[in-house]
């Protein structure tokens, strides 16, 4: 099957070549067969494409290790869902998934075009396969996901025991939709240039993908959060890490762009700024795909190196000067049609917006790149830590929130100071109150933390007013009762408040991040059973020490050490959590039966005890220097024995550390809020889902009607 | 011997999806009047959408009775325009 595996990639770049050459052709020449054809392409090679990523993913749940990609991700005892997902964890199946989610989006996007923006369609078409062809040539050329080893081995290297996290399977289709998603935007406004049609309709074509990117880039960074602070054991959810960074710059300038594109829809107005925000947007998914692939940045989450560095600048470059060439060249078409009437307005609210945003992108684009920078001028490679993140980006964040709070409750084009002063009265009051509280209960000690939560409290105050005032007009209008006030509030007007929940969403979040990150505490204590010590509020005490072995098919899969945890909060409930480490083997034989464990990969599993108030957190790490000597012993006996005697051996040996366990250190954290950052992220989401549904055609004929009916009576009397 | 069979068979599929279109000879697109009435009923749906919302704003109370008075006015204005202009192309 490898064999047509590899068939049908060089058929896939092969219709993508075709697609490119006949839409360009087509639309050069007004031929609508051959634009018509050229969609059809895109179809097709989505078709092949979904062809296959199934032949390999059947190769990987029938452990088919003649696949080299399946002998070094997969194992016969990997479990059948990481099995499935273990396709990913590799440079080739990864690129495979890009491939197939732009071609399935591109086919999404083309078939809802197909009688819209005819002129600019054909152009997009050709751009979607320009990355179709681009990614169908590394799978042909450079990273197979097709090869083949001589001799298939007996059994596989298996899954990076890190990557055994759902989260961490889920994490990479959400980035890749979220990359390749918004290359459909990125595509349009290309096309939109060319043919130097640059009104709104190409963003209300495209308006559903770019959020839907938002969404699905958002969800791939928060599981990546979530999988770091349970699986990493170093505590944390964000670690401005190069590759974190990398997802991170495409969301920011798109959140700038799906912000931005309101203004131009509503009033023609920032033409050059969108068209500027998608190509870079755009670019930065590319950069940021290329960055977890080359390997000329350290990072935990990258492929490590590889020889895709030098397509991907290639590619990168041409999307860079052509986007430069295409803004620059049609500067006069991207003019304005409207200035901002008033500072005091919705208009003001979003440049202000997108300027925070644009310079926290700049900000995480320069902190991740100053690695590559330094090195090129000084001959040094210099890294700049969180704190010199955290410098910039945190009173960026304050901006951010604020405005999020002022944007809702302000008019387009102008507000009225009186109007203004109304509005606000509520959400200031609720801001303040919730500062005196902080203050009061002797927050005071992080300004930065106190500010955050009185304007998360603000933005709180301002969404839940819209609601309520709202619900009261269509009260009154409708008679409605409340709740279905509010429900037929929102459904008829699903983007603005789908929008006011993505900015609730986000006050929670930001109030999490700042109370975890400001009144976090943290302590790495060496114990043995029976110590206790504290950490917070809380009292802990090593109850008791675990030992064992995870044998999965016969084959002992991994051992575990770990620690039983009793653990009091003061006045509060007492709990017990139980955090391992477990050690997998490394494939290296030279490092004997035994030892070999000791030497591979090996994971955490973390106690968390999560509560809507705190995070009890532990992380445990035995001494394992201090049981060298026995494992040296036990290697010596066991070298050249058969499994089940190694195995034995291994069993005994838990057995025996179980009760005279080595020492041990833990990480024990005690932070406030973390919950909200999920909670809020989960929030933000439904929301921007409620953005992105689309109203029943009924339901939108019926919101137009009223307006219609106007415009038709000024029509008649005119 | 299945593989070489199956890469023929997808060929032939590609090649009869992607060929389709051209199979009924040259056919040229009619799009300048055609892009030019999606352009005019998008800026109306834009329209109509700014004149509902504004209505929300004023409901909502972020706009006087005399600001939403004078707003909605000149929405409408626009929106005339752009039917006039429509029914123009017809």
């Amino acid at each position: 099957m490898a064999v047509l595996g590899r068939a049908l990639i060089y058929l896939a770049l092969a219709v993508a070549v075709y697609g490119i050459v006949a839409a360009l052709v087509g639309a050069r020449r007004g031929r609508a067969d051959l634009v018509e054809s050229a969609r059809r392409s895109v179809y097709a090679l989505a078709g092949l494409t979904v062809a296959a990523f199934a032949i390999l993913e059947i190769a990987f749940l029938r452990s088919d290790f003649s696949f080299s990609v399946v002998a070094s991700h997969s194992s016969t005892t990997t479990p059948p869902f990481y099995q499935a997902t273990a396709a990913w964890s590799s440079q080739e199946g990864s690129l495979l998934l890009w491939l197939l989610m732009l071609s399935l989006w591109s086919s999404l996007v083309l078939f809802l075009t197909r009688r819209h923006l005819r002129d600019v369609v054909p152009y997009a078409t050709a751009v979607l396969l320009g990355f179709a062809a681009f990614f169908a040539a590394l799978l042909a050329f450079f990273e197979s996901p097709f090869a083949q080893v001589a001799v298939a081995p007996p059994e596989g290297a298996g899954l990076n025991p890190l990557l055994r996290h759902p989260s961490m399977m889920i994490h990479p289709p959400m980035l890749y939709s979220g990359y390749t998603l918004f290359a459909i935007p990125f595509a349009f406004g290309v096309a939109a240039l060319i043919r130097r049609r640059v009104d709104a309709d190409w963003i209300a074509a495209t308006r559903r993908f770019a959020l839907a990117a938002w969404l699905f880039l958002g969800a791939g960074i928060i599981l990546g959060a979530r999988w770091s602070y349970a699986e990493l054991g170093w505590g944390g959810y964000w670690a401005w890490d190069p590759v974190e960074n990398a997802s991170l710059l495409p969301w920011l300038t798109g959140t700038a762009f799906i912000h931005s594109i309101m203004l131009q829809e509503k009033r023609g107005m920032l033409k050059m700024w969108n068209a500027s925000l998608v190509l870079a947007t755009g670019t930065l998914c590319i950069l940021g795909t290329f960055l977890v692939r080359s390997g000329i940045l350290d990072s935990i989450h990258a492929f490590g190196a590889s020889t895709l560095g030098v397509p991907f600048i290639a590619l990168i470059a041409v999307m860079v000067a052509g986007s430069i060439a295409l803004v620059v060249s049609r500067r006069d078409a991207l003019r304005s049609e409207h200035r901002l009437d008033s500072l005091l307005s919705r208009e003001a609210m979003f440049v202000a917006n997108n300027l925070v945003l644009v310079g926290l992108a700049f900000v995480v684009f320069w902190g991740t790149f100053f690695p590559l920078i330094a090195e090129a001028l000084t001959g040094e490679r210099q890294t700049l830590g969180p704190p010199w993140f955290d410098r910039y980006t945190v009173p960026l964040a304050l901006v951010l929130v604020l405005l999020s709070g002022i944007g809702p409750v302000i008019a387009w084009r102008r507000a009225t100071w009186r109007n203004a002063r109304r509005a606000f009265l509520v959400p200031v009051a609720s801001g303040l109150v919730t500062a005196a509280a902080c203050l009061a209960f002797g927050l005071g000690e992080s300004p930065f933390s106190v500010v955050m939560f009185a304007l998360g409290a603000f933005v709180i105050g301002t969404v839940a007013q819209e609601f309520w005032r709202g619900a009261g007009a269509r009260r009154a209008m409708a008679g409605e009762a409340p709740p279905r006030a509010v429900v037929t509030l929102v459904r008829r007007n699903r983007r603005r408040y789908g929008g006011y929940i993505v900015h609730l969403g986000v006050a929670l979040l930001f109030m999490g991040v700042a109370a975890s990150s400001a009144f976090q505490d943290e302590r790495d204590v060496r114990m043995s059973p029976g110590d206790r010590t504290r950490i917070g509020d809380y009292t802990v005490t090593f109850a008791k020490s675990t030992a064992d072995i995870e044998l999965r098919g016969g084959r002992l899969e991994n051992i575990k050490f770990g620690a039983r945890l009793v653990v009091e909060r003061d006045g509060g409930e007492t709990f017990t959590t139980v955090t391992e480490r477990r050690y997998f083997p490394s494939m290296n034989p030279a490092l004997g039966p035994i030892g070999r464990f000791f030497e591979g990969e090996a994971t955490s599993e973390i106690g968390l005890q999560a509560g809507l108030l705190r995070d009890f957190w532990a992380a445990y790490q035995p001494d394992q220097e201090s049981i060298r000597a026995v494992v040296d012993r036990l290697d010596e006996r066991m070298e050249g024995k058969p499994a089940d005697q190694q195995v034995r051996a291994m069993a005994n040996l838990t057995a025996f550390l179980r009760d005279r366990p080595p020492p041990a250190t833990f990480r024990l954290i005690a932070s406030p809020l973390v919950s909200w950052i999920w909670i809020g992220s989960l929030v933000v989401f439904s929301g921007g889902l409620l953005a992105l549904w689309p109203a029943p055609d009924a339901a939108r004929r019926r919101a137009t009607a009223r307006a219609a009916a106007r415009v038709a009576q000024d029509l008649s009397r005119a | 011997m299945l593989a070489p069979i199956l890469v023929i068979c997808a060929l032939a599929i590609v090649v009869w999806v992607v060929g389709a279109p051209l199979r009924g000879g040259p056919r040229a697109a009619d799009e300048e009047v055609v892009a030019e009435r999606e352009r005019l009923e998008a800026a109306r749906e834009a329209k109509y959408r700014e004149i509902r919302e504004l209505e929300l704003d004023h409901r909502t109370g972020k706009l006087s009775d005399e600001d939403f008075r004078a707003l909605d006015r000149q929405l409408r204005g626009e929106a005339v325009v752009i039917q006039r202009e429509l029914d123009r192309l017809d």
